[in-house]
Parts: C-alpha cells; sequence; structure tokens
C-alpha cells in the first residue's frame, strides 16, 4: 500500500481549473486533485459532460469543444500531451477486446515493448489472467467470453500498460446486479494496490458509494464546481 | 412477417439482371476465341486465334503494361488512403480534405484524364507556368510526359481517381459502432494513433474494404478510356489493343480480339491473386505486432506520408477541373501563356449545341439507369426486410461480382448477343448494359441506410393498421429521402461515366458525351473536348446538387431529419 502524504501537491491527478466549453456554452467547471490510491467519483445527468471531461483528461477532446485549465500527473503537465503519451488507463462502457486477437494477444498487446522475450511476456499476461480468476482463457476468442470475463481481460490489459492514472467510463454498467458488485471492489482493490488515482464516472449511485472516495456532481446549473479540500488515501 | 411461400421475385429479377448479361457475354467471348463464331461463318473450334494472338507484335509488353500500371495503382491508392486515414482520422485536417474527396469521385474517369492531360502534357498548364521565365521553352518541349511509355501518367490518372473511391469505402467502413472507442482504447494503451489504426482498427474494418479493393484492380488493369488518353501508345496496354482489333474491318480479327478478351480476363484475375499474396504477407507481419507492444508514438514522417500525396491528388485534381473550364471557354491560348488569351461564349454555345445529340443520349441512358437501379434497389432492399432477410453479405458479394471481371472480359461476347438478337447499338441495349454496372453501385450505396433505419417505425405503422404498400410510400421512403436521392446521384455519375459499354454495345450509334470526348481528346481541337470534359462533370454535378437540396426543401421544418455537424 502507498503512503501518500496528503500534502504532497505533486503526487496524483490534479485537474487544474478546467472548463470545457461547446460553442461558447460553458458545459463544466472543475478543480480538484485525486490522491494515489483514491478515487474521485463524477456523477451527472446525460449531457453534463461528463465524457467531455473524460475525453479531456485522456487527450480525445474533439476540436469543436474549447477547453482550458490544465491536467497535472505526478507533477507533469499533460494538457498539450497526445493521448499515447500520457500513461493514463481507460476503461469503457463495453470492454472494447480487440475482436480480432486472442484474449492472451489482447493482454500481451498491452505489455510495454521494454519487456522484453516473447516467453517473458507470455507468462505476464498468463499470471494476469489466473488474477483474476481466468487461469487458461488466454487462447479463447473474446467473443466467447461473459461480459463479466470480459470486464476482468480489459482491467488487465490496462494495467498491464502500466499507467500512471485510471479513467472509468460507467465501466460497470453493462455487467448484470451479482457480478457487479464483485468486479467493482476488484477493480478499486487493484488499482489501490497499484498507488493508482481514479476517476469514476457513472450515474448509479451504488458505484458511487462503493468506491469510497469523494462524489462530485456535475450539475445542470453550471454553477462553479469545485472539489473542497483533499481525500485521504483510502485505507 | 415471416416469409410466405413465394418465391422472392426482386432478388430473382436482380440475379437474372446481373448474372444474365454477365455469363452470356463470357460465353459469347468464351466461343469466338476457340474460333466458334457461327454469325461470321466460323464454325470450327481451333486454337488459331490465340496463335495469332501470341504473334501480335509487342503482347507481352502490353500485357505487362496492364499489369503493371493496373496493379501499381491500386496498390499505391490504397496505400495512399489508408495512411492517410491512420494518420489523420478524427482531425480537423481530415475532416477538411475528406469534403473535397467525394466530389472527385462524381467525376468521371474520362473527364479527370482530359483535365490531368492539360495539367502535365508538354504544351500544359504545369509547363506554362514556368516557362519561358523558368525554362526557356517558347514551344512545348518534345518529351513524353504524357502517354510515357512506362505508363506513369495514366498510373497517375487511375491513383487520381481510385483514391476518392477507397477512401470513401473506408470511410463507410468506418461507420462502425465504437470504432471511435477501439482508436480511444488503443492510443491509451500508449500505442501512436497510427499504429492503433493498423493494428487495432484496419483488421476489424478491411473485410469490407477487400471486395471494393479488388474492383479496383480488376477495373485498373482492364481500363480502356484512361489508357486512351493518358497511356502509352507504343504499344498500348492490352484492353485498348483489344478495341482496336475488335473494331478492325477484317472480322476475322474478332476472334483474336476475343482470345484477347480471355487473355484480360487472365491478367487481371493475376493481378487480383498477386494483391492477395501480398495482403497475406502484410497481413503476416501485422500479426507479428500485436503481441510485440511496441508502441510506435513517434509518426510524423508516417502523417507527412498519408498527408503529402492526399493533398497532391486534391490540388491535381482542382487544377484538372479548373484547366476543363477555362479550355471550354477559350478562344486561343497560345504557348506559353499561363492564361488563354481570349475567351468566346459563343463558341461555347456553338458547340453544346453540336454536343446535342450525345447530350441528349447520355441524359436518357443516365436517367432511366438511375431510375431502374436505385428503384429496384429499393424493392429488393424493401422485399428482403420484409422477410428479415437482414443479414445481406452473400447477396452482397454476388451483387458485386460484375464489377470483379474486366468489362472487356464480357462485354465483347454481350455485344455479339445483341447483334444476333437484333438490339445491337440500340439505346436500350446500352441501358441494359449500364445496369450491369450502376445496379452495384446503387445496392452498395442504399443499403446501409436502410439497413440502419430503425425497424420499430415500420412496425409501429403496421400496429396502427398501415399496409405494407402505405409503409413503403409515407414512412420507409420519406424517412430515407436523402440516401435514395444520393443513390439516384452516384447511379447518374456512375452511368454518364461508362465508357466501354455505351462504346461496345452502342456499336458505334449510339454516342454518349463521354465516348465523344475520349475520340475527342486524341483529336487536335482541346477547346471542344474540354467542353465535353466539362459537361461529363456537370450532370452529376446537377443530380448530386439536387440530392442536397431536395431533401433540405421537402424537411426544411423538420429538425431531425436535418443532416447534422
Amino acid at each position: 500500500m502507498h503512503q501518500v502524504d496528503s500534502s504532497d501537491r505533486t503526487s496524483g491527478l490534479r485537474l487544474e481549473n478546467v472548463a470545457i466549453r461547446l460553442d461558447d456554452l460553458l458545459l463544466l467547471d472543475i478543480d480538484c486533485h485525486i490522491l494515489p490510491g483514491t478515487v474521485l467519483t463524477i456523477m451527472g445527468e446525460s449531457g453534463s459532460g461528463k465524457s467531455s471531461l473524460l475525453d479531456f483528461i485522456a487527450g480525445y477532446l474533439k476540436p469543436d469543444f474549447e477547453a482550458e485549465g490544465r491536467v497535472i500527473l505526478a507533477g507533469e503537465d499533460l494538457t498539450e500531451r497526445p493521448a499515447q503519451e500520457r500513461h493514463i488507463g481507460l476503461m469503457f462502457q463495453s470492454p472494447l477486446l480487440f475482436p480480432h486477437m486472442s484474449v492472451l494477444q489482447n493482454l500481451m498487446f498491452a505489455i510495454p515493448a521494454s519487456v522484453k522475450g516473447r516467453a517473458i511476456r507470455r507468462d505476464l499476461a498468463e499470471q494476469a489472467l489466473e488474477d483474476v480468476g481466468l487461469a487458461g482463457f488466454g487462447s479463447r476468442d473474446p467473443a466467447t467470453l461473459s461480459g463479466g470475463q470480459q470486464t476482468r481481460v480489459a482491467l488487465m490489459r490496462t494495467l498491464l500498460s502500466e499507467p500512471r492514472a485510471l479513467l472509468l467510463d460507467e465501466p460497470f454498467s453493462s455487467l448484470d446486479q451479482t457480478r457487479r458488485a464483485d468486479i467493482r471492489d476488484l477493480v478499486f482493490k487493484l488499482a489501490r494496490k497499484n498507488g493508482l488515482p481514479v476517476l469514476l464516472v457513472t450515474h448509479d449511485h451504488e458505484d458511487a458509494v462503493a468506491a469510497g472516495g469523494m462524489i462530485h456532481w456535475l450539475d445542470q446549473d453550471k454553477a462553479r464546481n469545485g472539489c473542497t479540500g483533499e481525500m485521504q488515501p483510502q485505507r | 412477417m415471416r416469409a410466405n411461400g413465394n418465391p422472392d421475385v426482386p432478388s430473382v429479377l436482380t440475379v437474372l439482371l446481373l448474372a444474365v448479361p454477365v455469363l452470356a457475354g463470357l460465353a459469347g467471348t468464351a466461343l469466338p476465341a476457340f474460333g466458334y463464331l457461327p454469325v461470321l461463318g466460323f464454325e470450327t473450334l481451333s486454337l488459331e486465334p490465340f496463335h495469332q494472338l501470341f504473334a501480335e507484335p509487342g503482347l507481352t509488353r502490353s500485357v505487362s503494361l496492364s499489369l503493371g500500371t493496373g496493379l501499381t495503382a491500386s496498390i499505391v491508392s490504397l496505400v495512399i488512403v489508408l495512411l492517410f486515414t491512420a494518420g489523420w482520422y478524427g482531425t480537423r485536417t481530415f475532416r477538411r480534405l475528406s469534403r473535397f474527396l467525394s466530389p472527385i469521385l462524381s467525376i468521371p474517369h474520362a473527364a479527370a484524364a482530359i483535365g490531368l492531360a492539360f495539367l502535365i502534357a508538354p504544351s500544359g498548364f504545369l509547363v506554362r507556368f514556368i516557362s519561358p521565365w523558368a525554362t526557356g521553352w517558347t514551344r512545348p518541349p518534345d518529351v513524353l510526359i504524357l502517354n510515357d511509355p512506362y505508363g506513369l501518367a495514366m498510373t497517375l490518372g487511375l491513383v487520381a481517381k481510385e483514391v476518392p473511391f477507397l477512401f470513401l469505402i473506408t470511410m463507410a467502413a468506418l461507420n462502425r459502432p465504437h470504432i471511435q472507442n477501439y482508436f480511444k482504447a488503443g492510443t491509451s494503451l500508449g500505442y501512436g494513433r497510427m499504429a492503433t489504426f493498423f493494428l487495432v482498427v484496419l483488421p476489424q474494418i478491411y473485410p469490407l474494404i477487400r471486395l471494393p479493393m479488388l474492383a479496383v484492380i480488376a477495373y485498373a488493369t482492364s481500363v480502356v478510356d484512361v489508357a486512351e488518353i493518358l497511356g502509352p501508345t507504343t504499344p498500348r496496354p492490352l484492353a485498348p489493343r483489344l478495341i482496336i482489333w475488335m473494331n478492325d474491318p477484317d472480322l476475322a480479327m474478332r476472334l483474336m480480339a476475343s482470345a484477347g478478351a480471355l487473355l484480360q480476363l487472365f491478367v487481371s484475375a493475376a493481378a487480383i491473386f498477386a494483391f492477395l499474396v501480398l495482403e497475406r504477407i502484410a497481413e503476416t507481419c501485422l500479426r507479428q505486432q500485436f503481441v510485440m507492444g511496441r508502441r510506435h508514438q513517434r509518426e510524423k514522417v508516417g502523417q507527412l506520408a498519408g498527408l503529402i500525396p492526399m493533398l497532391s491528388i486534391i490540388v491535381l485534381m482542382a487544377l484538372a477541373i479548373a484547366l476543363l473550364v477555362l479550355w471550354s471557354g477559350a478562344k486561343s491560348w497560345w504557348f506559353p501563356a499561363t492564361l488563354p488569351q481570349n475567351f468566346s461564349l459563343t463558341q461555347v454555345i456553338k458547340a453544346v449545341l453540336m454536343a446535342g445529340p450525345a447530350l441528349t443520349s447520355t441524359l436518357l441512358i443516365a436517367s432511366a439507369a438511375a431510375v431502374i437501379a436505385t428503384g429496384m434497389t429499393l424493392w429488393l432492399l424493401e422485399a428482403r426486410s420484409y422477410r428479415n432477410k437482414r443479414d445481406s453479405r452473400r447477396l452482397k458479394t454476388l451483387i458485386f461480382l460484375p464489377l470483379l471481371l474486366p468489362q472487356v472480359g464480357f462485354l465483347f461476347g454481350l455485344q455479339m448477343f445483341f447483334l444476333v438478337a437484333g438490339i445491337g447499338g440500340t439505346i436500350g441495349a446500352v441501358l441494359l448494359a449500364h445496369l450491369v454496372f450502376v445496379f452495384p453501385y446503387a445496392f452498395l450505396s442504399l443499403s446501409d441506410p436502410w439497413n440502419r433505419l430503425d425497424p420499430r417505425f415500420a412496425k409501429a405503422a403496421t400496429s396502427l393498421g398501415a399496409s405494407r404498400v402505405q409503409i413503403f410510400w409515407q414512412i420507409q421512403l420519406p424517412l430515407l429521402l436523402r440516401p435514395v436521392l444520393v443513390t439516384f446521384a452516384i447511379a447518374v455519375a456512375i452511368s454518364v461515366g461508362q465508357y466501354l459499354p455505351t462504346l461496345m454495345i452502342g456499336a458505334g450509334r449510339i454516342e454518349t458525351i463521354t465516348t465523344e470526348s475520349v475520340a475527342l481528346a486524341s483529336g487536335g481541337n482541346r477547346q471542344i473536348a474540354a467542353l465535353y470534359g466539362l459537361l461529363q462533370l456537370l450532370i452529376p454535378l446537377a443530380a448530386f446538387t439536387l440530392a442536397a437540396v431536395v431533401p433540405s426543401v421537402v424537411h426544411s421544418n423538420r429538425s431531425a431529419m436535418q443532416l447534422k455537424g
């Protein structure tokens, strides 16, 4: 478990005076700091700009939008960096395993090239499968896995790429109620274990409570939205 | 809405419309190739036509030219499209440039080739632009830029036309659910934008690009009009030589021409086979990259390699069109003047009047072909969705088959059949031949919008007691007004662009703007050639304009029916 000094302004993910506009209309503004191992949950109606915020942080904001403010990860300003150089892991509403690759290939795809040697890469991927209870699934076609299994593979794929922060875009919404809690706990547990700052977007209150961190509402009235104070890491 | 036992009339009709001419044409080509053509008194099977064919001087060179220019042009076009899409998809630059590519697609091949010839010829605009101040040339230089022996100009002309086609096919393929998110998934794992495209996105969409690509190869290896205008002449590539033999007053030459048409089928098949081998190699290389983890984050060079050729094609084609306009109105334009000395409108009017008959038959054939092709497509799609046959992949492949054959391969035989049936050289026969090529494009263009239409609209209407006919005319057709009109416009553009079917089946008696313009392009009068090229281009343009304007007017007070973004 990471020990994080809450006064350390350089660790974690900081969103500094972020404001996103579309056609001069303010969609959202936010100013907050997510410490390593903690979760900030963003809740809001559809159309409240949740996905634009994720796009801005990850580097995908469409040119139609105007954005100001800065994204700072572990002290580094990412705002002007292309998406592929941000080291921010994304999980989507659907697992988006690459359908033309096997489960194992999906995982090996994510392992950094600095890990040399096919055998080592394969072992790493197989270990990752075992960690989420899917040992032996490597050669399977991703399409033959259940929704929950796919989400677990997608999670490991994201983590294998060694991200420095995690953005979750309602990744549990497609799962049925029984699986949902298990997988949610797994995601948060692994994120904490890896000391990752996590930003979760959801409209499900249960997800927000389970995340255990601060909850931030994106309101329709577009009032100034700030995270008051800083969150303590979860123990 | 389950199928009742009746045969599906439109499906059967479609298959007949496409298969009968193609199969009859192939048979009609194959038999004379082996010496059997009873109409002309040849009744013994022999290999003589082939002996004669292989004794033709320069045949090997013609074959290599067809193979080389066609295959090179097709592959270069695909590479340009893929590099550009990989490097720029989703950017502002991409959106801006895409807007130029669909108009280029609607330019008939012959018109594009004529405009390009005006641009790059020794006496063309590019040389004029730098003469005499930079080159010292006061007369056109004596170099073979056009009709160069290696077919470079011809390859350029083909690339300029196939890039927009493959680009729009790729765009349609990218128009699938989640593609945007797959891009994000790849780049969020640290992969460069281009690496993500090639490793994650392309393997998913390539199956949709493949058949059109094979059609491009079949077309480019057997093209006649572009070859006539831009291609080498000593010797010509195979396909244009076949046409010359076919039109030889010595009727025995037809047997040899038919043997040549079989050779052309073989050449195009060989090109397709070569491409499939290359495709397999490329796929193996890509597959190995899946598990290596190399991120390829530096991609400036790749991006430029996609952008520069794409920009060049757009600029070249824009200049080519501008030159068609300038030359149409030019009264005198002596070398090395950069722009015409003076213009004459009376000359334009005179030429248009002279073009009257060709213009009439072009419009007649194009509008009839477009109405029939669009109507049949709608009939087919409606019948299939009524019978809940939504998966149309097999049908699509079948409909696409005529486009995978070189046109000469079966047009020779078809011409013979029409002559025997006594309808050779009639508008109806030409129309039928056009439909074989127009229908597949109409179907390709309309089947996606039709399948995307929410089936619940029809269900809702049924539950309100509407009949099938009412649902079609009052619900489905109005909702699809825009894609239906765009399909109509595409059909018009394809029909106007048909050179070989008009030439062969029309038997010299049916002249269209396109056949005339190719004939004129090799003649001396640039002004008339330009004007015909321009007319070729204006007809599809008018159709596309209608397709854009009509739905906006009809649905002007329905915000959900407006185009967004």
